[in-house]
């Protein structure tokens, strides 16, 4: 991938764009509050969905050929010396609020999850989701178009003044001289009427004219999948056949067709017989990028598990178990509230998985269930503070993580704002800590002058994943409200879109 | 001209409505398009009327779906067989929407249509049609083709059937799975068009590629390929190509290919013959009656009786029988072994079957009583039963009880008045007052059968006293 690269092949992040930014002083609405983020397998789309139930989708603009062959475009020497832009395309609202009133409960129309499906004639699909039902939205261009000329029978026939009078789209149903009520005479309209041979020349066609060429972009949902699920759903995940995806919530995971909306199969049920023996619950599933049948799912004691769909219908047995072993001795009291995994990423290549646990991002090989590969400290300042932490129920803050397309760095965001790029390679130092703000490197640089070498000196000079003095604002001060939960790597550029509240920022490298 | 203006309202407004904002409206017009085309006159329908369909593709599915049902049987409405090209351009842009229904219709229609033109025309208009679904930038116009290749190979010239060939195997190793699933599903048609030389090389190459595809799903629909193929083939062939493919079919990873297997292992047996049948499925057969997964198993299970048939009842003894202890649908075995030996061999077989772990298992004896009671007796049968129905009865699962529920009525009556009043009379009552809504109707419900059977007398003793007490207990 292209990029700046600053020392020791770490990158030099740039702030690209931001939307939805507030002005000094502004509230942040809470509806407005970006809930999440997800980039298309192309990159040229990002979608963003918020507290209030709106999916916000943005279009990539700085490539030359929009909508060009894509072949064509590739084979050309067109190297993209810029990096990618965005621009707001649409938005709709996907989710709205609702009741339950057996439970009474209401149930929120906060967006937990976006996953984007296959495209097909031009049009986008997603899939959005909310504690409670998903939805499969399709997103598609049309031409303005208007019906121009409607032409009845010439009012020849007298007595029928209202059928004459009726010249656009809501024609009233016309009385016959006999009588007969419209619907009468289409069913006698049957095969015994007998017409001219060349037809009846007076009759003519609706025809319709394209009055402009603006087009619309409307949104449109095919399908809802509702009442599967009796827990919030905390994930949804497209299969590589293209054709089904699973959902999970806390204690279950169905399996369902995107055409089928009435019937999804149960696959893993982690319920216990009795709620009062209750551990562990489901905090994340996905499935593999190429592999139709392997799907792994995380769980809040920190153990991720890899099952084989072709091995059972109800697939509670897992083929693989990744847990890390405990250090001896580091035991506290929050040690298992910290493990618990917020977020788990395949890789594109499907070798390699990232879970986030409150405390660090994991990097499991699958073929290693022993333990994870590296180990990434995100906000380790805060292991003093986990007291506090759990008074302000921050400890339970959800995570998100992910990997850049070429799987060599791994981000995820955290407290004040911040977020943190890690190389993932056995030899890097790569560890960057990044604001999500207009100047994203602010607190970092020491000397104004040259500031990609200081930041690489700093990014040197620290310990492996640990965060370096100054980037955090000292002491005291480290702001648990504004923390940065959602983000997401563009597929095949040095590309983050990350949120803070209401604000989307941009970042390139 | 007065006789002909009447009808004509009606008819300009089923026109004017085809572009009415009320979908019902669109959707009558397009349901009463030969009339209009009637009205229109061959000519008008043919320069007017197909156009203007054509561009209207971005409507509701549903109206679109009607669109491409009507367009199938238009031949006539446009002139006839002569004319009956002009119906090919609406119907290809059918091909490509998204709405799985509407393609599928459309792919249906072209095909009935295909199937009428003229071989000229066909090799004029619609090997041209495939051939640009099938490079369609799109998959889903590439989904489509698929399904009309087996129209369009027999017509072409020698030249063209090859490159026919050529591209359905393409196809069949597109990047996306949906078109090498469609590829997959439509071999066994578009095989049966094809000169046998070619079936040979060709086809069966494209079939052992779909057959290894790292797409479950693929590969699940390989294996209906293998029982048309299996006919198409001769029978040397047959057991050269199609066989060792089911073997290692009937033991692949995924328990949903050798579902599959089991479904169809009748017709794959038909499709290889009574020897390889015995030496080769066999021994599969008796391994996915024994498979980890209970669909699996349930799978074959159902294929028991038929399976046992094409063998000799011997062999039905030998081989089948050991492994049946599982299962649950030997009910018809009763009639394939006789009596003696069905009393000999099977009881012991139902009464374990009783007591499975799988739910399913115990209802599907239970549901096939008369059937016993005809070769074997229900007595025999009558101490094991109650406490199987009693553990249905209670099951957590709620459809579990909702099923022995359903055949109370059938144990009524072969049971008998007195075994009813028993033992199964506390269970009705019980659920009567189940928690769960379902439960309760459908035992009200259930209890009719047996009241009008047993006749209201015995209703007025044994079940209104009862229910009339539960009531005002609460």
């Amino acid at each position: 991938m292209k990029g700046g690269e600053g020392g020791d092949g770490a990158l030099e992040w740039k702030f690209s764009q931001v939307f939805g930014e507030r002005t000094a002083g502004e509230e942040v609405q809470e509806v407005d509050i970006i809930s999440a983020i997800e980039f298309d397998k192309s990159g040229d789309h990002l979608a963003t969905g918020d507290r209030g139930g709106r999916v916000v989708l943005f279009e990539r603009t700085d490539k030359k050929e929009h909508g060009g062959n894509r072949k064509d475009l590739e084979k050309t020497d067109y190297s993209i010396s810029k990096h990618p832009e965005f621009r707001y395309k649409t938005e709709f609202q996907s989710h709205e609020p609702e009741f339950d009133y057996l439970k009474s409960l209401e149930i929120e129309e906060k967006i937990n999850k976006i996953r984007w499906c296959q495209s097909a004639n031009g049009a986008l699909f997603l899939l959005s989701t909310n504690d409670k039902t998903i939805k499969y939205w399709k997103v598609q261009e049309k031409k303005i178009k208007k019906v121009a000329d409607i032409s009845m029978v010439p009012s020849k026939a007298t007595g029928k003044a209202n059928v004459a009078n009726s010249s656009v789209a809501s024609t009233p149903k016309p009385h016959l001289a006999n009588g007969g009520h419209t619907d009468k005479s289409y069913t006698s309209l049957s095969n015994d009427l007998l017409f001219p041979p060349g037809g009846v020349s007076s009759l003519r066609l609706p025809v319709v004219v394209v009055t402009c060429n603006e087009t619309n972009l409307v949104a449109r949902c095919r399908r809802v999948y509702a009442h599967a699920h009796d827990y919030h759903i905390n994930s949804i995940s497209n299969n590589s056949d293209g054709e089904t995806f699973i959902s999970a919530d806390d204690l279950r995971i169905n399996l369902w067709n995107l055409e089928i909306s009435n019937q999804s199969f149960n696959i893993v049920d982690v319920k216990p017989t009795n709620m009062e023996d209750l551990t562990e619950v489901i905090t994340s599933a996905e499935f593999h990028p190429t592999h139709c049948h392997t799907l792994a799912y995380s769980s809040s004691k920190g153990s991720i598990r890899l099952i084989d769909l072709r091995q059972s219908a109800l697939c509670d047995k897992h083929s693989k178990l990744f847990v890390e072993q405990e250090a001896p001795g580091s035991r506290s009291f929050f040690t298992e509230i910290i493990a618990s995994i917020s977020d788990i990423k395949f890789g594109k290549d499907g070798r390699y998985l990232l879970s986030r646990d409150y405390m660090t991002l994991k990097l499991w090989d699958i073929n290693m269930d022993s333990g994870p590969v590296s180990s990434f400290q995100v906000h380790e300042h805060l292991r003093p503070r986990l007291c506090d932490l759990y008074e302000n129920d921050s400890i339970f803050d959800k995570f998100e993580c992910c990997l850049s397309g070429d799987g060599q760095r791994v981000a995820t965001g955290s407290y004040s704002n911040l977020f943190r790029v890690f190389g993932r390679h056995p030899g890097t130092t790569e560890a960057t800590t990044l604001e999500a703000s207009r100047n994203p490197m602010r607190k970092q640089v020491q000397t104004p002058s040259r500031p990609s070498r200081s930041l690489s000196s700093i990014t040197r000079a620290v310990r492996r994943g640990a965060d370096s003095p100054g980037v955090d604002a000292n002491g005291n001060s480290f702001d648990s409200t504004t923390k940065l939960l959602h983000l997401a790597w563009h597929p095949t550029e040095n590309s983050i879109a990350c949120a803070a509240a209401n604000s989307l920022y941009m970042y390139y490298a | 001209m007065s006789m002909v203006d009447e009808p004509l309202y009606p008819i300009a407004v089923l026109i004017d409505e085809l572009k009415n904002d009320d979908i019902q409206l669109r959707l009558n017009s397009i349901r009463k398009l030969s009339t209009i085309a009637r009205a229109l006159g061959e000519e008008r329908t043919r320069k007017e009327l197909i156009p203007f369909l054509s561009e209207n593709n971005d409507d509701d599915d549903e109206v679109l779906l009607a669109m491409a049902e009507e367009l199938g049987v238009f031949i006539p409405y446009v002139g006839g067989l002569e004319y009956a090209h002009v119906l090919l351009p609406p119907l290809e842009t059918l091909c490509t929407v998204e709405e799985t229904c509407v393609r599928d219709k459309a792919v249906e229609s072209l095909c009935r249509i295909g199937s009428q033109m003229r071989e000229t025309d066909l090799v004029d208009w619609f090997i041209p049609l495939v051939k640009r679904l099938a490079a369609g930038e799109w998959f889903t116009a590439r989904v489509s083709a698929c399904g009309l290749f087996h129209i369009a190979y027999p017509s072409a010239s020698e030249m063209l059937k090859a490159e026919l060939r050529t591209i359905y195997s393409h196809l069949c190793q597109d990047d996306i799975p949906m078109v090498r699933r469609s590829a997959s599903t439509n071999l066994g048609k578009f095989a049966a068009t094809v000169e046998p030389a070619h079936l040979k090389t060709e086809i069966m190459q494209i079939f052992e590629d779909l057959t290894q595809d790292d797409q479950d799903s693929v590969r699940l629909l390989a294996v209906e390929g293998c029982a048309a193929l299996g006919k198409l083939l001769e029978p040397q062939d047959c057991i050269a190509h199609i066989l060792p493919v089911i073997v290692i079919f009937s033991q692949d990873k995924s328990w949903r290919v050798r579902y599959m297997v089991a479904n169809q292992l009748y017709e794959l047996c038909e499709a290889v013959g009574p020897e390889p049948t015995k030496t080769d499925l066999v021994p599969a057969y008796v391994r996915l009656l024994r498979d980890n997964e209970a669909e699996v198993r349930i799978a074959a299970a159902g294929k028991v009786t038929k399976f046992s048939r094409i063998l000799s009842p011997e062999l039905a003894v030998q081989h089948i029988l050991p492994c049946v202890k599982i299962l649950s649908v030997i009910m018809g075995m009763a009639h394939v072994l006789g009596k003696d030996s069905t009393i000999d061999q099977l009881l012991p077989i139902f009464l374990s079957l009783l007591k499975d772990e799988f739910p399913d298992v115990r209802l599907n004896i239970i549901s096939k009583l008369d059937q016993v009671n005809q070769v074997i007796g229900i007595d025999l049968l009558s101490q094991s039963l109650l406490p199987a129905i009693v553990e249905l009865a209670e099951d957590r699962h709620w459809r579990v009880r909702l099923a022995i529920i359903e055949y109370i009525p059938l144990l009524a009556s072969q049971l008998g008045v007195g075994f009813f009043d028993d033992k199964l009379g506390a269970l009705c009552m019980q659920w009567l007052q189940d928690k769960v809504y379902s439960i309760r109707e459908a035992a009200a419900n259930n209890l009719k059968r047996p009241a009008e059977e047993f006749g209201p007398d015995w209703a007025m003793q044994h079940i209104v006293p009862q229910a009339l007490c539960k009531h005002l207990m609460h």
